[in-house]
């Protein structure tokens, strides 16, 4: 079978594509070297849903961040995604970073984020109580907002999954060719054929071109962010974003609350040539306690919870590095650095676009699907009732974070089944919680036992 | 819903709570209710599934699991409520009762009692809170999950791990890879000596476990599972050693979410974590005590019983309006080489904990002096002692009076 649209990489870049492509009509093959839907780049960030405030204006990014922006909110009720409404504020501590607030709130306005508006350092802490008092001004930006950063390409999936597109997970591209109409592309688990391919692997962004077109128009240059989650007793402390100035090099360290009603600091921006190794160091933890204590004192007696690293898929521009290579049936989706979560659906449909064009005159069309299905996936966030609440959950499997068994059975049989420990705590949030699993993870190992693609367990013993 | 009200609500079925329960049902307390939020009660013990344990409790030598079955069996016998898959997940004090919001397979359920007892344990810290450096693989875990993998559910979670600490859970951890085939390839300590007695070390030096002291985990590598770890040793040199697991042992803290997000005063920084409470286990809220490992990192099973027993027989008292004072007189603050005093408030009034517990913040040797807020020196005992070693001190040359009394080292 030749599919139409061929997605390398189950990223959150993959995943928006998958779906815009499947409701375009097109037959849709996605390949994921993971175990899971978002086991690169995209199981690690700041969970924010950004306005694009502070973008940079007239870019490619900018527009992809807005139309995700929008998409994401008109559907989400459909799909039963939460958002947080936080808002967010650009903090000025010191004069020098308060001098750049008229600019940041002028960029504002130049994107189209016209809400935007200064506060004094009263209005700030009659917002946020519990911030320091060193805080002199901030601009408001009153609709950046939160969101579970993994269920909405889990939906995603779901959806393409019913309009028939094809999953392939463990299976890494490794190779290929186009015969001037057909790419063969060359896998661990055989070979697959579609007319047109489109290169979401994020963090390999640049090797896929290599390996496939000869050269990359582009390389990547991982840069490290690294976070500190804190109790949800700390979620007391805080409503909004609280934003750094940026500086020229970074966006610096947010402090913000998460879906799942924690909080949150980070990311730090670490340079790396690795693109496997997302580790993190006992020094710059610290460093992000410190931080996020010097914002809200309070967090100071707040036990952590956790602590994560991921990779951006930087690359050795700012800006995105999206190309069309029409000769080649080839679209590559590169260099998504750290907006991906935002504009992934503006993105994808960026990239119908791109495709459509690249389609033009020739004789093969794809029609869009009338009334697609929308199944709305299990609320996990905080935001709306959790299925702890509900009869017949089976009971708790999770303490610390309420997950049920009926969650965890769900995630292990859904229409998108998890591929492994990771993918079932990013559809559950089981051993996510204080006790990272002190609790519940032989449990969770019980219960998925044969069927996880990478199995918790390393064998049986005899009772 | 049905809102049932009861005299006492126990949350939690281990030890320290099936212990209370037996006791407030001895003393003829009608109605007490054990909530526990696992299928079955018997606490940390159901998953060591090695001796010893219920030796002063029951005069036999169990391993945990038969040991919480027996605890269980007279907790049902005495006559109290036991609702298991129960998790209390919010404690509302009002100004009679204390409601507190649970969730169970059938949904939410509230319900109300005179009084609530905290017994909801500990655990050991994560790797997170820990800062522990590196990639984040399968197979890292504590204790107390590699005892659930082992003997709740009969896996095997890796081959060939690390411990870190020294603690006597530690030694645990060996016994219960043991019982899995796994066998550890080196237990390290970040301190210059093992934390338990350095006498039960010949036991991992007799399996070829390299015991190393000094030693500092500093990256855990792997992509999916653990590849390797990197350690360090005192002088600053790096080596890695292979092995598909690790196992963070020990640094216990208490299960206390339920009793800071009911606005309880913890006792924070370096002390025991758990709520503050008076010579009767009273917290902050005169309705809600504690009892158990929440109380104060680490104590064995056998004494979170009789801990439990004995506030249960404290809260029996209250309900007959027999207990002290709820006023809180006398603040014990850990000075000087101590790290965490509990009870942290003596109320007025005779009775209750006969003993206060505490633990050293450092080897210690020479006396323990306790002072009063004019520095005039009101006890003092004889002391040489380790960290994590249990330290007590009577509780009555403390008692009456008001103002703060330090305990501190004078070495
Ligand atoms: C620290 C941090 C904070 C961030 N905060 C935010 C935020 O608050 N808001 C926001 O909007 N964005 C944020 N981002 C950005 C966002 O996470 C990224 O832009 C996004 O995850 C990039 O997704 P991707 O799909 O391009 O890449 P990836 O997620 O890496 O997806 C690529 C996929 O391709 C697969 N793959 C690679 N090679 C192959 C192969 N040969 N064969 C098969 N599969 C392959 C990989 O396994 C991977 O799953 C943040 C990012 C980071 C790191
Ligand atoms: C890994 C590990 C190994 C140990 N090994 C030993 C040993 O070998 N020997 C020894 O003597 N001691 C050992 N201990 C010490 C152990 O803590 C005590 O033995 C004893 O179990 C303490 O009793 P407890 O009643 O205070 O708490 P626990 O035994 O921890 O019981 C607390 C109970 O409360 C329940 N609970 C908690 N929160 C809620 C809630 N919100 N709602 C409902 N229920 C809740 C829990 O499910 C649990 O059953 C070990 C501890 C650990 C963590």
């Amino acid at each position: 079978m030749v599919a139409d649209v061929l997605v390398i990489g189950a990223g959150v870049v993959g995943c928006a594509v998958t779906r815009r492509f499947a409701l375009a009509g097109a037959k849709v093959v996605m390949l994921e070297k993971g175990a899971d839907i978002l086991s690169g780049a995209s199981k690690a960030n700041s969970a924010i849903l950004h306005t694009g405030f502070d973008a940079p204006s007239g870019s490619l990014e900018l527009s992809c961040m807005q139309a995700g922006y929008r998409e994401y909110l008109e559907i989400r009720e459909r799909f039963n995604l939460p958002v947080l409404e936080t808002g967010a504020m650009v903090v000025a501590w010191t004069e020098e970073q308060r001098e750049k607030l008229s600019e940041i709130e002028r960029q504002a306005h130049e994107n189209g984020v016209p809400d935007v508006s200064r506060l004094t350092s009263s209005e700030v802490l009659s917002r946020e109580p519990h911030l320091s008092r060193n805080a002199l001004e901030a601009v408001l930006v009153p609709r950046e907002h939160v969101i579970d950063p993994w269920s909405p390409f889990l939906a995603y999936m779901i959806q393409a999954k019913a309009l028939g597109a094809d999953f392939h997970f463990l299976t890494e591209v490794m190779g290929g060719a186009f015969d001037g109409e057909t790419w063969t592309i060359e896998t661990n688990r055989g070979s697959f054929r579609a007319r047109t391919v489109i290169n979401c692997a994020g963090l390999y962004g640049d090797r896929m071109e290599e390996l496939l077109l000869g050269h990359a128009h582009f390389s990547i240059h991982p840069r490290k962010g690294q976070f500190v989650v804190f109790d949800k007793a700390a979620a007391r402390l805080l409503r909004t974003i609280i934003l750094p100035v940026p500086t020229e090099r970074t966006k610096g360290i947010v402090l913000c609350r998460t879906a799942f009603g924690n909080v949150l600091v980070g990311p730090t921006a670490e340079e790396q040539d690795d693109r496997t190794r997302a580790t993190t160091d006992e020094a710059t933890l610290r460093q992000l306690v410190e931080k996020a204590e010097e914002m809200v004192p309070g967090l100071g007696s707040m036990p952590v919870t956790a602590i994560y690293a991921g990779l951006r898929p930087a690359s050795d521009k700012k800006h995105y590095r999206i190309r069309v290579e029409p000769d080649r049936n080839w679209i590559t989706l590169g260099g998504i650095r750290s907006t991906g979560l935002t504009a992934s659906l503006g993105i994808a449909a960026h990239a119908l676009n791109l495709y459509r064009g690249m389609q033009e005159g020739r004789s093969s069309s794809i029609e869009p699907v009338a009334d697609p299905p929308e199944h709305p996936v299990r609320n996990i966030s905080e935001e709306m009732p959790r299925d702890w609440s509900q009869p017949g959950n089976g009971g708790i499997v999770c303490h610390c974070e309420l997950v049920t068994a009926r969650e965890i059975e769900e995630a292990l049989n859904g229409a998108l089944p998890a591929g492994d420990y990771g993918g079932l705590r990013r559809r559950t949030r089981a051993g996510m919680g204080r006790c990272q699993g002190f609790n519940c993870q032989a449990h969770l190992a019980a219960m998925s036992k044969d069927r996880l693609l990478l199995p918790m367990a390393v064998s049986e013993v005899p009772a | 819903m049905i809102d049932p009200r009861y005299d006492v609500a126990i949350i939690g079925g281990g030890p320290s709570g099936l212990a209370a329960a037996a006791e407030l049902k001895a003393r003829g307390i009608s109605r007490v209710v054990v909530i526990e939020r696992e299928a079955e009660t018997g606490g940390v013990p159901r998953h060591c599934g090695h001796p010893p344990f219920g030796i002063r409790e029951f005069g036999r030598l169990l391993t945990g699991p038969a040991y919480a079955r027996r605890l269980s069996a007279m907790a049902l016998r005495s006559g109290a409520e036991i609702r298991t898959r129960t998790a209390v997940t919010a404690i509302k004090p009002g100004s009679e009762d204390v409601t507190l919001h649970c969730t169970a397979p059938e949904g939410v359920i509230t319900l109300t009692a005179g009084r609530v007892l905290l017994a909801t344990g500990t655990r050991e810290s994560p790797r997170s809170v820990r800062f522990t450096a590196g990639e984040r693989p399968l197979g890292v875990i504590n204790t107390g999950a590699l005892q659930a993998y082992a003997y709740l559910e009969h896996l095997a979670p890796f081959r060939r791990p690390v411990i870190v600490g020294t603690e006597l859970v530690a030694l645990s951890a060996i016994l219960t890879c043991r019982s899995l085939d796994a066998q550890p390839v080196a237990m390290i300590e970040e301190g210059p000596r093992p934390v338990a007695p350095s006498g039960l070390f010949l036991y991992p030096r007799l399996l070829g476990i390299p015991v190393m002291t000094g030693t500092k985990l500093v990256d855990i590598a792997g992509s999916s599972r653990v590849d390797h770890v990197v350690v360090e040793d005192p002088d600053g040199h790096r080596r890695e050693i292979e092995c598909d697991g690790v196992i963070f042992s020990g640094r216990f803290v208490g299960e206390a979410h339920l009793a800071r997000m009911a606005g309880l005063d913890l006792d924070t920084g370096t002390g025991t974590g758990g709520p503050e409470v008076d010579q009767f286990g009273r917290t902050s809220h005169r309705a809600i005590f504690a009892a158990g490992n929440l109380l104060r990192p680490v104590e064995t099973a056998g004494w979170s019983f009789r801990e439990g027993r004995k506030i249960g027989g404290f809260i029996a008292d209250d309900l007959a309006g027999r207990l002290g004072e709820t006023g809180r007189e006398r603040r014990l603050i850990a000075g000087d080489g101590i790290r965490y005093v509990m009870p942290q408030w003596l109320a007025g009034g005779a009775g209750g904990m006969s003993q206060i517990q505490l633990r050293v913040s450092r080897p210690v040797g020479g006396h323990l002096v306790a002072e009063d807020a004019g520095g005039r020196e009101i006890y003092r005992q004889k002391l040489s002692a380790l960290p994590e070693r249990r330290v007590l001190v009577p509780q009555p040359p403390l008692a009456g009076g008001t103002g703060r009394i330090t305990l501190r080292i004078v070495e």
